[in-house]
């Protein structure tokens, strides 16, 4: 009983962890209209799974590796000729094509795979979740840092400019915190669904919120009751967690969007 | 003491050489407007000014700690950001309520405070660009074609908005005005825009100018004076068109 108690409480954790820092991250995706860009990222991460299965190094340092040259790839090509979501599109479909041919070189992974797909919040150790905190610890405390900085830089990079910023700076900052909520959510959600976790609670919070930090909290909060709620639904009802969760999340975007949509009618007040 | 002096500048974007030869000295106090077709340079130098872009050539020497107020094109907030007036104005420094009220009254924006960005009409909108420009009390207030989508009385309401601006802070505009025919007629300067500076001078100057009739053609000549015409007595024409009041505006 107690044991059942362990992986549960760890799953919990885990989910909570990485949806903490998932969702203020995903206010930013969704404000800088960045959500191509995040699956992009996240697809890529399966390549390093790959490689990290090759080499026998850990999963985490193998995505988030993938992850970085994948994202600043992309934020430097991006630019110079091609609209940016073409090179997205490029980039992301065939870094998760190279990844999938890779691992079938690789003998006996074929079943990780699909946890790396998927995720696997149930296998979690107490290792991993020292990597997940460790990670959404430090994507918190790097957004905290930037935040005014990076707002500005959002809201419009000549304002950033003519206050002494640098956006491109910004955008490092968001590219790097992108990576590594990649590498710690891929065990989680997988790589199919990590841009969910980023943008559904963020969406969902958007009626709520008339500043972008409240915007930001109720995000996390909406965040951490899908992971807990979709944990404790899927355990129920035997299906696949990381699914679950984004379902869960889901039903409260549309919960929100319902939400909004009364209060719109009633008071006359638009989005 | 010059608050810019800019010489023998080149600025050049994806590959192409967007101005060149450019030799501009901004004095305290004074107001240059930049006019110039599409693609001119106009945005490029204003924005060579506030450090977005790197001269390719030459160099741009501003004032040690020099203060800079920059009001962008009407500038798109996208819809997802949850932003109110207040919050905006402490972008990225936080301002006192004090002075972010102060600023809002110098730009006519008073009342908007808990507003939300994306709720804005379009000439309260520059207004609260505006009042976010003010805060640090400027000594150089530079306008990216701050009036474009506002359309006539509108600008010329923002227009004397800025010489108000102008006439309590007393610091340097510069400022591009895309629509040829509402350049301030408060301007000290104008100077006219296409890769290089063609002309540059008083604005009756410029608007008889060769190289402006050449850039512009001759029927423009006149409606550089177009905005003094609208500016002083722009509701007593007794025409029977539709004219919109001065209070759309500041609504």
């Amino acid at each position: 009983m107690t044991l059942l108690d362990d992986f549960f409480v760890r799953a919990a954790l885990a989910g909570l962890g990485v949806a903490l820092a998932a969702a203020p991250l995903g206010c930013f995706v969704v404000w800088r209209r960045m959500a191509y860009f995040g699956e992009a990222t996240a697809h890529a991460s399966i390549l390093g799974v790959a490689l990290a299965l090759a080499f026998s190094m850990s999963i985490f340092t193998g995505a988030l590796a993938v992850a970085l040259i994948m994202a600043s790839t992309v934020s430097t090509l991006s630019g110079r000729g091609y609209a940016m979501d073409t090179l997205l599109g490029v980039m992301a479909h065939s870094a998760l094509a190279f990844g999938l041919v890779a691992v079938s070189f690789l003998s006996g992974v074929r079943i990780d795979l699909m946890a790396y797909l998927f995720g696997d919040i149930l296998a979690v150790t107490r290792g991993d979740l020292a990597v997940i905190w460790g990670g959404a610890t430090l994507v918190l405390l790097l957004l905290w840092w930037r935040w005014p900085a990076l707002l500005t830089a959002t809201v419009n990079p000549d304002l950033a400019h003519a206050a002494g910023l640098d956006p491109r700076r910004e955008q490092m900052a968001l590219t790097l915190s992108l990576a590594l909520v990649v590498a710690v959510a891929i065990q989680v959600v997988g790589a199919l669904l990590i841009t969910a976790l980023l943008i559904i609670p963020a969406a969902a919070a958007r009626p709520f919120a008339a500043t972008p930090e409240r915007m930001a909290i109720i995000a996390a909060l909406m965040g951490g009751v899908s992971a807990l709620g979709g944990l404790q639904v899927s355990f129920a009802f035997d299906t696949p967690t990381g699914p679950t969760i984004v379902s869960f999340a889901t039903v409260l975007f549309a919960l929100s969007s319902l939400t909004r949509f009364l209060r719109g009618a009633s008071a006359g007040q638009r989005f | 003491m010059t608050l810019v002096t800019i010489s023998d500048m080149s600025v050049k974007r994806a590959g192409n050489t967007v101005l060149h030869n450019v030799n501009l000295t901004i004095i305290p106090g004074e107001i240059i407007t930049l006019v110039g077709p599409n693609g001119s340079g106009k945005s490029t130098l204003l924005r060579s000014v506030i450090g977005a872009l790197k001269p390719a050539h030459g160099t741009i020497v501003k004032r040690p700690g020099l203060r800079i107020g920059y009001v962008p094109q009407r500038l798109q907030i996208d819809p997802t950001l949850p932003l109110t007036v207040r919050r905006f104005l402490s972008l990225p420094t936080r301002v006192s309520d004090d002075t972010a009220c102060a600023a809002l009254r110098q730009a006519g924006a008073d009342d908007l405070t808990l507003r939300q960005m994306t709720d804005l009409s379009g000439g309260q909108f520059q207004r609260v660009l505006l009042a976010r420009a003010l805060l640090n009390t400027p000594e150089l207030l530079i306008l990216d074609e701050a009036t474009q989508g506002l359309d006539q009385p509108g600008s010329a309401a923002f227009y004397r908005q800025i010489e108000e601006v102008r006439r309590t802070l007393g610091c340097a505009i510069l400022m591009v005005s895309h629509e040829l025919h509402v350049v301030m007629a408060a301007s000290d300067r104008v100077i006219c825009l296409n890769g290089h500076i063609c002309c540059e001078g008083a604005p009756e100057h410029v608007a008889s100018a060769p190289e402006y009739r050449a850039l512009f053609g001759t029927g423009t000549q006149g409606a550089l004076a177009l905005y003094r015409h609208e500016h002083n007595h722009s509701h007593d024409h007794g025409c029977d068109h539709d004219h919109t009041p001065d209070h759309e505006v500041a609504e």
